[in-house]
Parts: C-alpha cells; structure tokens; sequence
C-alpha cells in the first residue's frame, strides 16, 4: 500500500505513514463491526438451541439489534461511584478495548493482507493477550466494591493458569513451523497430511493440541463455561458491576473482539488460515480472505454452541483442569512432538 | 528521525514511570507504574532491533510477574503511618542498597567508556545483521556456548521454586478436599430418588 501512496507523487515517510493509518482503519473498522454482527449471531445461536426467538424486532431479523444496543448505551449517562479510583475506574475499560484491537495487527487475512509481518508475530498475540487481565483486574479494583474485587482476583488466577498451558500449545505448533511468524505458520500448513490437507489439526500428534487450544482460548476470553470472573449467580456481574453507559460498552466490545480473535488464532495456527481445507488448485479460486472469515465464523459458531449448552465449572474444577490436566499433558508433548521431529529429521 | 522521537518518548515515559513507581504513595498505583516503565524498556528493545527480547520482557514482566504483584498488593490494607515509622528505621538499609547500585552503575559505564565491554554502539554497528532472526541466533548461542549456564540457571529457578513450595507447604488437618473421581462416578440414578411420602408426614434424607 506504501507503493500506492507513492504513486500519488508522495515521499516514502509520507506514504508510509498514510499507509500504516490506512491499514489500522481497514482492520478495526471491519473488526468492530463483525463484533456488531457477532454478537447478533451469539444472541441468535443461543436462541435457537434454547427453543427461543431471539432478537427480532430491530431491522429485519433482528439484525440490527447490536446497533440499537449500541445508540442505547450511547445516550446513557456513565455512573462513577464516589467511592471508586476515579482515574483507574474510566482507564480499565480503554485498556480493555485498546488491548482487543491491538492484537488484530499481526493476523494475517490473506497472503498480502498483514498490517505488520513481524517475526515474533506469535509471541506478540501472547504479549498482548495477557495484557487484557488487566482491563479486568483495574476495573475490580478501582471500583472499591466487593463483588469486582472477588472477579478481579479470579481473573487474574484464571488468566496466569490458561496462559502456561496455551504457551507450551503453542510451542508444538511453532516446533513444527520453524518459526514464530503467523504467515510462515499458515504456510508450513500446505498440504501438511497426505500432501493434500491444508492444516495442523489433521495431524494426529497436533489434533489433541487444538482441542486443548481451543478450551484454553475459552478460559482465556474468560467464555462461558470459564466465565467465572462475570459469574453472575455468585458475583453480581462481576468485575463491570459498577459500570455503565459507553465503559460497559467498551468491555462488551472488547469481551467479543477477544473471542473473535481467539477464533482468528484457532484458524491460523491449526485450520490453515487463509488456505483452503485442501491442497486442490480449484480451491485457491475462492480468495484467501473467503476461507479465513468462514473459519473464523465457524469457530465463533464453536463458541456460541459450548455457551449455550455447557454448564458453568466451578472454580477448583477450573484450577484443577488448568494446572493438573493441561499443564501436564502440554508439558509432555512438547517433549513428544520434538523428540517425533528429531527422529524424522525434520531439523536437518 | 521517527527512531529519534521514539527512543526519547520511550525514554523519557520509563524514567518517569520508575519514578513515580518509587514516589506513588499508593502500592497499586507503584505496580501499576511499574508496569508503564516495563512496557516503555520493551520499546526500547523493539528500537535497538532485539524483538524477541522486547516480546520476552512484556509476556514475563507484565504479563505474570506484574500480575501477581498486583494480586498481592490489591489485598493489602496500607496503613500510612506505619509505612513511615518503617521509613526512618530503614533508611540506612535503603541508603546502603542505593549507593551499590549506584557505584554499579558508575563501574558499567566506566568499563564501556574504557572499552572493556562490547555492547552495541550508538550508531548501531554492533546489532543483529538485518534478515538474521533474533531467535535464531539467540537459540544458536544459548544452546551450544552457553548450554551449562543455561541449564544451571534452570536449574536454580527448580531448586528456588522447590524451596518456596517446602517453606510455605504445611498439612493441615481437617480440610476436605474435592474427590474429582468420585464426583465423576456419581450418576443421575445414585444421586436422586423418588418418594412419595404421606400428607404431613416427610421424609428422612
């Protein structure tokens, strides 16, 4: 895009600059309006496996609830209690939203549509995704009521326990890749099984790594049954309580842009992003950025179907699965997967 | 020239941020100022081109070091007072530690001045030739000229981790815990069961 703006007779700072801004507005523009959609959809999806209607009024479907939500929230007055953190209280919700944003850069859509191909681009998504706790934790704390605080020190717990195990996953899958970028990731996927299956999830020592992935990534958007931080039956609504108006709005946002992106992770690292499930050269005519959106919705549909029929867990049962099962059973692959990858060669 | 504002935004934003870390008189603004100046040393890194470094820094510090700090320190009830009794009590401690790290600063910028170490340069001729990936060569280096002290620093952090686990471990009596094989056991048919018990009569459980 660089090279457009430079056409328009710009000098390469400039066009530069203008292209960054430009890329940045033409993830989060969509971004925040599959969030809209999204959440549309979760509302529609839990509506029909609990034999109900869901929103209808607004547009037609319903489909313009999300919206009407949206103005709603807009025009209500924000409500800081007197004895919250002022300055914290209204900063937690920014963190919270800016950190679900910031996380979108290093995805890639298609071959060419990367806003940044970096070479740490997996561990940057780790860096950012374990800022998001703290969105929650400052909103606990800050807003000097009991029940927050309770959400606040579960999600810290919750956050730091998902995020071993999603470390030593994620390992598995970089060991076979050969590298931390998300392209070549989606890349080394190519006829990964048979030559002719695109993705790391049809190989058989990679395919109990995705189902934990794709639990940890629920825990770690804090998604129903892990969504213990909002649990509303012991904690109110958790760490937003206090909240309303625009600062709940942003956590909504954020809360579902999260999930979105935990979906996009799922696609790139183990369904072969923007690749066709198979190798066929009629396939590639569909474009990339086709086969990456549809994933991502699939996997979303993945959430909403676990939300709408699986219990809450409690919480030592959410302890005991993060540390007990997960950590373990990660930790040993690593040590399966390399030792498998040093047999074969792989490395030579 | 965008090099020049950063490294100085970047700067500027963690001295201040250390500051206020040792000034806020509040322990979870203190840790939350922490986390800024972590934030601003990874950009640093990212400048002086070690991004794996720069990743390192946000997904250990800020991501679980900090995290636990903060779990801590929110659960405190801070007595001002006492704070400043202990202040008077441990100053010369507080002196002591503050002049070591000081006359250390001195003897690091005195060795580089003086040529003795090798750190990259100011203009830049020492970094990472561009294309190399930093993970590379820094796996290259860990895991064949470094492997024992890489191996013995892991080997520190077991024995630390063993050690606080030993210290803070006690058994305690009386306690029941979750029976996970069991809960998983019970079925439907064991767990509920139909009565029909006489007008006013009840039924023992």
């Amino acid at each position: 895009m660089t090279a457009f703006f430079q056409s328009a007779g710009l000098p390469f700072e400039a066009a530069w600059l203008l292209a960054t801004v430009a890329g940045i507005l033409l993830i989060a523009f969509p971004v925040m309006l599959a969030v809209a959609i999204v959440i549309y959809f979760d509302r529609k999806i839990w509506a029909a496996m609990a034999l109900r209607k869901g929103p209808n009024v607004v547009g037609p479907f319903g489909i313009l609830q999300s919206f009407a939500d949206g103005l709603k929230v807009f025009l209500q007055e924000t409500i800081i209690p007197s004895a919250a953190n002022k300055g914290l209280f209204l900063i937690a919700p920014i963190i919270t939203f800016t950190v679900a944003l910031l996380a979108w850069a290093v995805i890639p859509f298609s071959a060419t549509a990367i806003l940044s191909n970096i070479n740490v681009g997996l561990l940057y998504i780790l860096a950012i995704s374990s800022l998001g706790v703290y969105g929650t934790v400052i909103a606990g704390w800050s807003s000097n009521s009991k029940y927050p605080f309770f959400s606040a020190m579960r999600a810290s717990a919750q956050m730091i326990s998902y995020e071993v195990s999603i470390g030593f996953i994620l390992i598995c899958v970089v060991l076979w890749a050969g590298s931390f970028n998300l392209d070549t990731i989606v890349q080394a996927q190519k006829g990964h099984v048979f030559g002719i299956v695109n993705g790391f999830v049809a190989n058989p020592l990679l395919f109990p790594m995705w189902v934990m992935f794709l639990i940890s990534g629920m825990a770690e958007t804090q998604r129903a049954p892990f969504d213990l931080t909002e649990a509303e039956s012991e904690l109110v609504a958790g760490y937003q309580t206090e909240y309303s108006s625009m600062a709940f709005a942003l956590y909504w946002l954020g809360e579902y842009a999260n999930v979105l992106l935990m979906c996009a992770l799922n696609a790139v690292l183990f369904w072969g992003g923007y690749l066709p499930p198979l190798d066929i050269p009629v396939l590639y005519a569909v474009p990339g950025l086709v086969w990456m959106l549809g994933k991502i919705l699939f996997f979303f549909f993945i959430f909403s179907w676990v939300k709408a029929t699986v219990p809450r867990y409690r919480y030592d049962q959410l302890m005991r699965l993060g540390w007990k099962v997960f950590l373990p059973v990660s930790l040993a692959w690593v040590v399966i997967v390399s030792g498998y990858l040093m047999i074969t060669g792989h490395f030579a | 020239m965008i090099q020049l504002i950063a490294f100085y935004l970047f700067a500027t934003l963690a001295t201040a941020a250390g500051a206020l870390t040792i000034l806020a008189r509040n322990p979870v603004h203190s840790v939350l100022w922490l986390i800024v100046a972590f934030f601003n040393a990874a950009g640093l890194m990212v400048l002086v081109g070690a991004e794996f470094i720069a990743m390192l820094l946000v997904i250990v510090y800020v991501g679980a070091v900090a995290v636990l700090f903060l779990f801590v320190v929110m659960m405190l009830d801070i007595d001002f007072a006492e704070l400043r009794a202990g202040f008077i009590r441990n100053f010369p401690l507080g002196f002591a530690l503050a002049l070591v790290l000081l006359m250390e600063l001195v003897l690091g910028a005195g060795a580089y001045k003086a040529g003795a170490l090798k750190l990259g340069t100011p203009d830049g001729s020492a970094t990472a030739a561009a294309g190399a990936s930093n993970i590379e060569a820094i796996g290259a280096l860990l895991y064949s000229r470094y492997l024992f002290l890489f191996e013995a620093a892991g080997l520190v952090l077991l024995v630390a981790m063993v050690g606080a686990i030993v210290l803070t471990h006690r058994q305690r009596s009386g306690v029941r815990g979750q029976n996970v094989a069991r809960q998983n056991a019970r079925r439907p048919d064991e767990a509920t069961h139909n009565v029909s018990p006489e007008v006013g009569k009840g039924v023992t459980l």
